[in-house]
């Protein structure tokens, strides 16, 4: 049968072949919502494999916030950078991650642009699960990014007095809210059309976010209404627990701030995501 | 003709002033291909989308496999599988993670998702790519890549978006061949394209599609017969007698007559064949020498342009819609 071998090797799709992954035999069982989210988890995590430049945000961010700082402005704002470092570096830290959970927004609009998208849209699969997959591999960044600044920061001269307990504990919640406040990231990206304009909106909203805090330094210096916006901003209850938490005390009443604003920020930006994630056209 | 797999009514979908899909009715019976015929921008992808359940229709109805594809959307979601016109498989991973992923999507178990992808591979000719970035591949595996992984669990409908534009020939085969299997199989296909002979070669039955709006449906035969009784193509000894040629036929025929590219050819869709032998003597009798007067089934490509007035704008690969 020489001919049916050379057909064979110009058609590599033969009848046969076809025919026996037709009959596949019996459907599998429709898989969970948390095995599904986990499953988009892992093509996130095989993207970071493939795609390790993509890496650059979660470590160059914190390096250089964490060095800037540290030496620009140690001296001028507590006297010593030594000083500084101890109540600058809890704050970098959420600053790190907060920066970082901006990458999800722009490579979900980015994603979202590609064919494939539309593949995992027609799955009869939860239909959250390519986004809620998404965020948790984007917790890998946020371990990542926090592993950073916490080694550069040892290495420079930080103490934690609360230990390795008061670290851990810090960087889970911040996971925790980082991946919730992600939602926002995530809605924006469904409403504007392109990366650079997520990455534009992005911006403009992070920079007050994180600056308008008591990340870099004490609120007590600043006009009285400045002040008020600093007591409401979430970052600046997070910034307080982490640097709590890592300096040997339990903020018991801030932790509960936190995890509030964090359950508001999914509550209200999961929904509005789920609707226009449904509607994209 | 067999149950209905899918059934349209009235189904229409604007995009701010662009009416995409302008109300389209279609019934397609199961098993079989269903050609969808149209040009860049004639709305075949919004169609598509909508009965993958991804678009939800402005107005109109659309029943897929018996299921609303608003109110049930998942029944119809488990049971079709959508091919996209587009990198319808992430790039950035390998050929069997793309399929391990969507196996895993789809419920099998991690040693099954692992057999079934490795079977897939090897039915598509993948298996030595298999370990390769999708972004490495090269368009025909790339298309292959695309219908598989729409075949991790094999469904009952299956949608093809343009599964041949930009392929070389080759290629281009060994896609007609896996639809053709489907076929054999008993999975409906139904799939859009710009080539008129592709409609021609795969489908039983044709959807015309123009603007938004079906412009004529039925079974290639039919399409060309109801264009007229057919086209009559002239060649010539020499080009330097077209123009007269040209002038003799359209007085005798009263149609447009069609230069082609080839200059010694000229053609023209026939409304009275009585007129046809008139226009021989015609042409004798001007002294044109006439190497070729053949009479021939309308080409689908004259079908188009019996039925739309413009010729299909065949733009493969560049098109950005
Ligand atoms: N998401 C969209 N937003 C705005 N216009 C769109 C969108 N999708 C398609 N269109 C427009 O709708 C028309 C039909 O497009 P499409 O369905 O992609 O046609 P085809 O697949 O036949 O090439 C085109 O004019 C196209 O520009
Ligand atoms: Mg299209």
């Amino acid at each position: 049968m020489n001919a049916t071998s050379a057909e064979q090797a110009s058609a590599p799709v033969t009848e046969d072949a076809l025919r026996s992954v037709l009959l596949a035999g019996e459907r599998p069982s429709r898989p969970g919502p948390v095995l599904t989210s986990l499953t988009f988890g892992w093509r996130a995590l095989l993207k970071i494999k493939h795609v390790p430049e993509q890496l650059v945000d979660v470590t160059m961010f914190p390096i250089m916030f964490t060095l800037m700082f540290t030496y620009l402005f140690g001296g001028a704002l507590a006297g010593s950078t030594q000083e500084y470092l101890q109540f600058l570096l809890p704050g970098i830290l959420v600053q790190a991650n907060v920066m970082i959970t901006m990458n999800t927004g722009i490579t979900l609009n980015t994603d979202i642009q590609k064919g494939v998208f539309d593949r995992f849209r027609s799955l009869p699969v939860w239909r959250p699960s390519p986004l809620v997959g998404a965020l948790l591999g984007d917790l890998v960044r946020y371990s990542i990014g926090s592993a950073i600044v916490i080694t550069l920061g040892l290495v420079l001269g930080f103490r934690p007095v609360g230990g390795a307990v008061g670290v851990v504990l810090s960087v889970e919640l911040l996971l925790v809210f980082s991946f919730c406040l992600s939602w926002l990231w995530t809605m924006l990206s469904l409403i504007l059309r392109t990366p650079n304009s997520v990455a534009g909106v992005s911006m403009m909203l992070m920079f007050p976010l994180t600056f308008v805090s008591n990340i870099f330094v004490d609120p007590k210096t600043m006009p009285g209404w400045l002040q008020a916006v600093v007591e409401v901003n979430p970052i600046t209850h997070l910034a307080t627990v982490v640097r709590g938490l890592m300096h040997g005390s339990v903020p018991a009443g801030e932790i509960g701030w936190v995890l509030v604003s964090s359950v508001l920020l999914v509550a209200v930006f999961g929904p509005i995501t789920m609707v226009l994630y449904r509607n994209k056209k | 003709m067999g149950k209905l797999a899918i059934e349209t009514r009235g189904l229409k979908k604007s995009f701010g002033k662009t009416h995409a899909v302008a109300g389209v009715d279609l019934a397609v019976s199961a098993g079989g291909v269903y050609g969808v015929l149209g040009p860049n921008g004639a709305g075949k992808t919004t169609m598509i989308r909508m009965l993958a359940t991804l678009l939800r229709p402005d107005a109109g109805e659309a029943q897929v496999l018996g299921y609303d594809v608003v109110r049930d959307a998942h029944s119809v979601r488990s049971r079709v599988s959508l091919t996209g016109q587009f990198a319808s498989v992430d790039e950035d991973l390998t050929g069997v993670e793309n399929l391990l992923l969507l196996a895993r999507l789809l419920g099998y178990s991690r040693p099954r998702a692992r057999r079934r992808a490795a079977d897939l591979l090897d039915a598509f000719g993948l298996a030595d790519a298999a370990d390769r970035q999708v972004k490495k591949y090269s368009g025909g595996m790339r298309r292959r890549i695309d219908i598989a992984a729409s075949l991790v669990v094999p469904p009952e409908l299956i949608f093809l978006d343009e599964p041949t534009t930009g392929l070389d020939p080759r290629s281009r085969n060994q896609v007609w061949e896996i639809v053709r299997g489907l076929v054999a199989e008993g999975t409906t296909v139904l799939l859009t394209t710009q080539y008129l002979d592709e409609a021609d070669q795969l489908a039983d039955r044709i959807a015309v599609i123009d603007h938004g709006k079906v412009i004529a449906e039925g079974s290639s035969g039919q399409l060309k017969a109801s264009v007229g009784a057919g086209s009559l193509h002239v060649r010539l000894r020499g080009p330097e007698q077209r123009a007269e040629a040209e002038r003799v036929l359209a007085a005798a025929l009263d149609v447009p007559i069609e230069l082609s590219a080839d200059p010694v050819a000229l053609s023209a869709g026939i409304s009275d064949p009585e007129r046809v032998a008139r226009s021989l003597a015609e042409l004798s009798r001007s002294g044109i020498d006439v190497t070729e007067f053949a009479l021939g089934q309308p080409s689908l490509d004259e079908v188009f342009l019996a039925l739309t007035g413009h010729a299909a704008e065949k733009t493969p690969e560049e098109d950005a819609a």
